[in-house]
This record gives C-alpha cells, structure tokens and sequence, in this order.
C-alpha cells in the first residue's frame, strides 16, 4: 500500500464563495474525507489559508502571494492510502472542489524514505 | 445475621486500599504479600465478627487489624533479613533491608489512600503485560473482584484466570515496575494507557458475552468509579478523562433499557426511553462540559459527543447530520470497523440510503457480520431481495444466539 497525496488546484484564489456555500462545500467535504477514512484510507489533510500569504523568491524577493502571476493556487491537500495510482484517483474524483469550474485535483505519489 | 452482606461491600471497597496502601509501602515485588494480608484481614473478620458483634467502626477495625498484619511482616522481614546477612558474615548485605523504616507507620489516611491507589492504577495499565491482563489485574487489585467473578466476566474458568494473573504480576515484577505517579511530561502518554484500559474494562461489561447481567453492570460502574478517581485526582483531571467519564455516563444510562426481560438485546430504536437512566445523562452531560477545555478533541470527547446525541430520543435531521459529522471526525482521528459501520448508518438517516449503500459498498468488512446487517437495514425497502441475501450472510457470520435472533427477526419481517 502506498500513500498519494491529493492536492487541490484553484485557477483563482481570490474567488469568494459565500457563507451558505461555504458552509455545502464544508459539509460535501467533511462527507468526502469520512468517506475515505471509512475505508481506512485516510493519512491526514489540510486546508490551506489564502489570506496573507507570501511567495519568497529568489534574492528575498517575497510578495504578496501566492497569486499573481501565477495561474493556479493550491487550497488544500490530503494524503490517502491507496493500492495503486487509480484507487487514488478514485479519491481523487469525489472532491467536492472538483465542482468548481476549472479546479482540478492533482494525484502525487508520496516518494518513500529509504 | 445482618453482617452478612456487609463483609462483602467492605471487601469490594477495602480490599483494593488495604493493597494499593500495603504495596507502596512494601514494594511493588511485594504485592503477593500484600493482597495475602488484605485477604487474611477479611477472613479475620469472617470468623469473628459473626461470634462477637459487628465492631463499631468497621473500617477502622479492618485497617487496624491489617496494620498490625503488615508490622509483623516487616518484623520478620526485618529479623530474617538480619540473620541471613550475618549469616552470610557480609554486612554490607543488610544495605537492602527494610529495618529501620518498620518504625514507620502504614498509612491509612484518605490521601495515601487515594495516592496509592493512584500510582497502582498507572503501575497495572503499563503496555508491558497484554490489555486482557491489565484489566484482570485491575478488577483483583483495584476492584476487589474474586478470581470466580472475573473468570465469569471473561467467559472464562478460575484456573486460567489465576494463570493469567499471576504471569502479569511477574512480568511487572520483571519489568520493575514501581508504585509512583508518573512525572508531568509522561502523565499524558501514561494516562492514554489507564484510560485506554479503563475503557475497555467498561466495554467489557457493556458488550460481554456473559449472560450475568450484575457482573456487566458492576463491570461498568467499577470502570466508572476509576475514571471518577482520575477526575478527583487535581494531577489526572484533564479533559480527555472527562470525556472519558462523560462517555460512560451516556452509555451506561442505556443500560437498562438495552436488555429485555429474557435477557436478549434491545436495538436502540425500540428501546423504551422511560428506562434511560436520567440521572446518568445529567451526568455526562457535566462532565461533556469540563471536558469541553484544552486544544486536544480527543477521541473520547468525539465519542461522548456521539452518545449525547445518542441520548435524544428525537429523530432529527439536526442529530442525525451532527452525528454523522462526529463519525466523519472520529474516524479520522481513529480508524475502527464498529465505527465505520455507524458512521454509515448515520450517512443514511442524514444523506439518504441510496448515497449510504455506495458508501458502504466500499467499506468491504466482509467477515464482519454487522456489515451484512447494516447493507440489509440499508437495501430494506429499496431492494427487499438484496435485502434479505445480505441478512442472510450475517446469520451465517453471527456468532451469538442474541446477534441471530435479532437477524433473524429483520429476515421474517421482510
């Protein structure tokens, strides 16, 4: 059994949902990870804050961020136990974020320390 | 004649004092010793006090004699002690001696009392010896239980349990344990071990097998009464053992309502709530509430929480929802088949049946009985052949008479 993590891509991060929204897209998603952690699947997760970030760049450089000239951000992560690639995407594919136009759900691997 | 029943109260909530006391004084590798004296001080009162009269002070007569019990054995201790190493012609040998400390009074104040009962506690539930094992030794040296009534709650026999006893105790001995109270920075992982031990002594009477239904009752409160001794205790009240508390309360307040009068099981929706036990929800109710401090959700306030919602008799869509969210919460931070299946019968009653069957579909407890049963409350009334095929593979699977009784009723009513 391997551990993938599952990140969660936004094309805007400043997109504002509201709080009736927010509060479907909490429930979808607390339904979403209990539904995993059912099957004994589940390794941990995050939300990730957008406000007050920072990008630090090279040279010290850091802005606000982590928007700007970057297309994407990331809201979120979980990490789950999979047999295989496709039983992670599977996870994967019941995300509640996946109901936003153009976010999407990338499946990584989890590199194991030898 | 009255004093029969009184000898036996005494020992349920002195013998384990009496031992928790005279072990700290002697040593824990001295714990034979100490269990043989409290033994040897009730059957003193056995055989006198039906001959000449309950004393005025019972308690005080029990600890006065175990006193003098526990000072003649150091004597001897003392004296044998003292030959050996002249004998030996080695004086330094007499370095390990208790000499000198046998001046020292036992102390049966309330609060070595309670210490000592205490630091016994964190000395049996010690991942050492195996969980069968520390509840077993918790039930003898903290509970007063007779090797007869501990076989009976394991479903077991007196030699077994005897073996099983002793072997623990030797492999504390082994282990050096000692009968102290763990310093600050372990308490929380220590305390994890006594209360993952006192839960499922609990759980032990709650859930048993046995058909004695006063053992389980005793089972559970005796768990309680420890748990209460930690919330007491200004060193172990942290809020975790609230929950912990609070949990039992709830639980225990079903007690009587979840079994009828031929001793079988009563589900939970068929129960008569007039047989709830009000009191015990206020209780948990208190102790969900001193629970409610720190930064740790525990598993146990997560649990607690679920068994308050438990105790609203009210189907609603706000109960159902807040359980479901506490199963999502609980599993994430615990992982267990019992709770899995729960939480999908909560994703039914909150997200309908149709969304709880493909979730359960994937939960693949295929040896679990309760997982059949579950899919079969969860297709009745969609898909009454399905229904009855999955009821069908939990009677098959179901290892009590009560499970397939219960099944089997689901099956005929279909």
């Amino acid at each position: 059994m391997d551990e993938f993590m599952l990140i969660m891509r936004h094309p805007d991060g400043k997109k504002v949902a509201s709080p009736e929204q927010m509060q479907i897209w909490m429930k979808q998603t607390m339904d979403w990870i209990g539904g995993i952690a059912a099957q004994n699947k589940y390794v941990g997760g995050n939300g990730l804050v957008f406000d007050d970030s920072r990008v630090v760049k090279p040279k010290n450089v850091v802005t606000n961020g982590p928007f700007g000239e970057i297309a994407e951000t990331i809201g979120g992560y979980m990490i789950v136990r999979a047999e295989s690639i496709d039983e992670a995407v599977e996870f994967a594919k019941g995300c509640p974020v996946l109901q936003g136009e153009g976010n999407s759900m990338e499946v990584r691997k989890i590199a194991k320390r030898e | 004649m009255e004093q029969q029943p009184l000898i036996p109260h005494l020992f349920r909530t002195e013998y384990s004092k009496i031992v928790a006391v005279l072990c700290k004084r002697f040593g824990f590798d001295q714990i034979e010793i100490a269990e043989d004296i409290a033994s040897d001080t009730f059957l003193a009162a056995a055989q006198t006090w039906p001959l000449h009269g309950i004393p005025p002070h019972p308690v005080a007569w029990l600890y006065h004699v175990a006193k003098n019990k526990a000072r003649n054995w150091l004597q001897r201790e003392s004296v044998f002690r003292h030959k050996v190493s002249v004998a030996g012609g080695a004086g330094a040998l007499g370095a390990r001696t208790v000499s000198g400390s046998d001046e020292q009074d036992i102390d049966l104040s309330p609060k070595n009392i309670e210490d000592s009962q205490l630091q016994m506690m964190f000395a049996i539930c010690t991942p050492a010896i195996s969980p069968e094992a520390q509840i077993g030794l918790s039930l003898r040296i903290l509970c007063g239980f007779g090797i007869e009534e501990i076989a009976d709650a394991f479903l077991s026999n007196k030699e077994t349990i005897n073996k099983r006893l002793f072997r623990a105790r030797e492999k504390l001995r082994e282990e050096k344990i000692s009968l102290r109270m763990p310093g600050v920075r372990e308490i929380d992982e220590r305390l994890a071990t006594v209360m993952t031990t006192i839960y499922l002594l609990f759980s032990e009477g709650y859930y048993s097998l046995s058909q004695d239904i006063t053992i389980r009752k005793e089972l559970c409160f005796e768990a309680m009464r420890l748990c209460r001794m930690l919330v007491e205790n200004p060193l172990t009240n942290k809020p975790a053992v609230n929950a912990l508390l609070s949990l039992m309360c709830f639980h225990a307040s079903r007690f009587e309502a979840r079994v009828g009068l031929r001793g079988e099981m009563v589900l939970y929706d068929d129960q008569d709530t007039a047989l709830w036990d009000a009191a015990l929800i206020s209780q948990g109710g208190y102790y969900l509430h001193r629970s409610a401090s720190g930064e740790v959700l525990s598993k146990y306030h997560l649990e607690a929480s679920i068994a308050y919602w438990h105790c609203i008799k009210e189907d609603t869509a706000e109960k159902w929802e807040n359980i479901l969210q506490l199963y999502n919460r609980l599993l994430q931070v615990e992982y267990s088949p019992i709770a899995a299946l729960n939480r999908t019968f909560a994703l039914a009653k909150a997200n309908g049946k149709q969304a709880a069957i493909a979730e359960a579909e994937k939960l693949m407890l295929t040896d679990n009985h309760f997982y059949y049963t579950l899919l079969g409350e969860l297709y009745t009334g969609i898909d009454n052949k399905k229904a009855i095929a999955h009821f069908l593979l939990a009677l098959y699977l179901a290892k009590t008479t009560t499970d397939k009784q219960i099944i089997q009723k689901k099956i005929d009513a279909l």
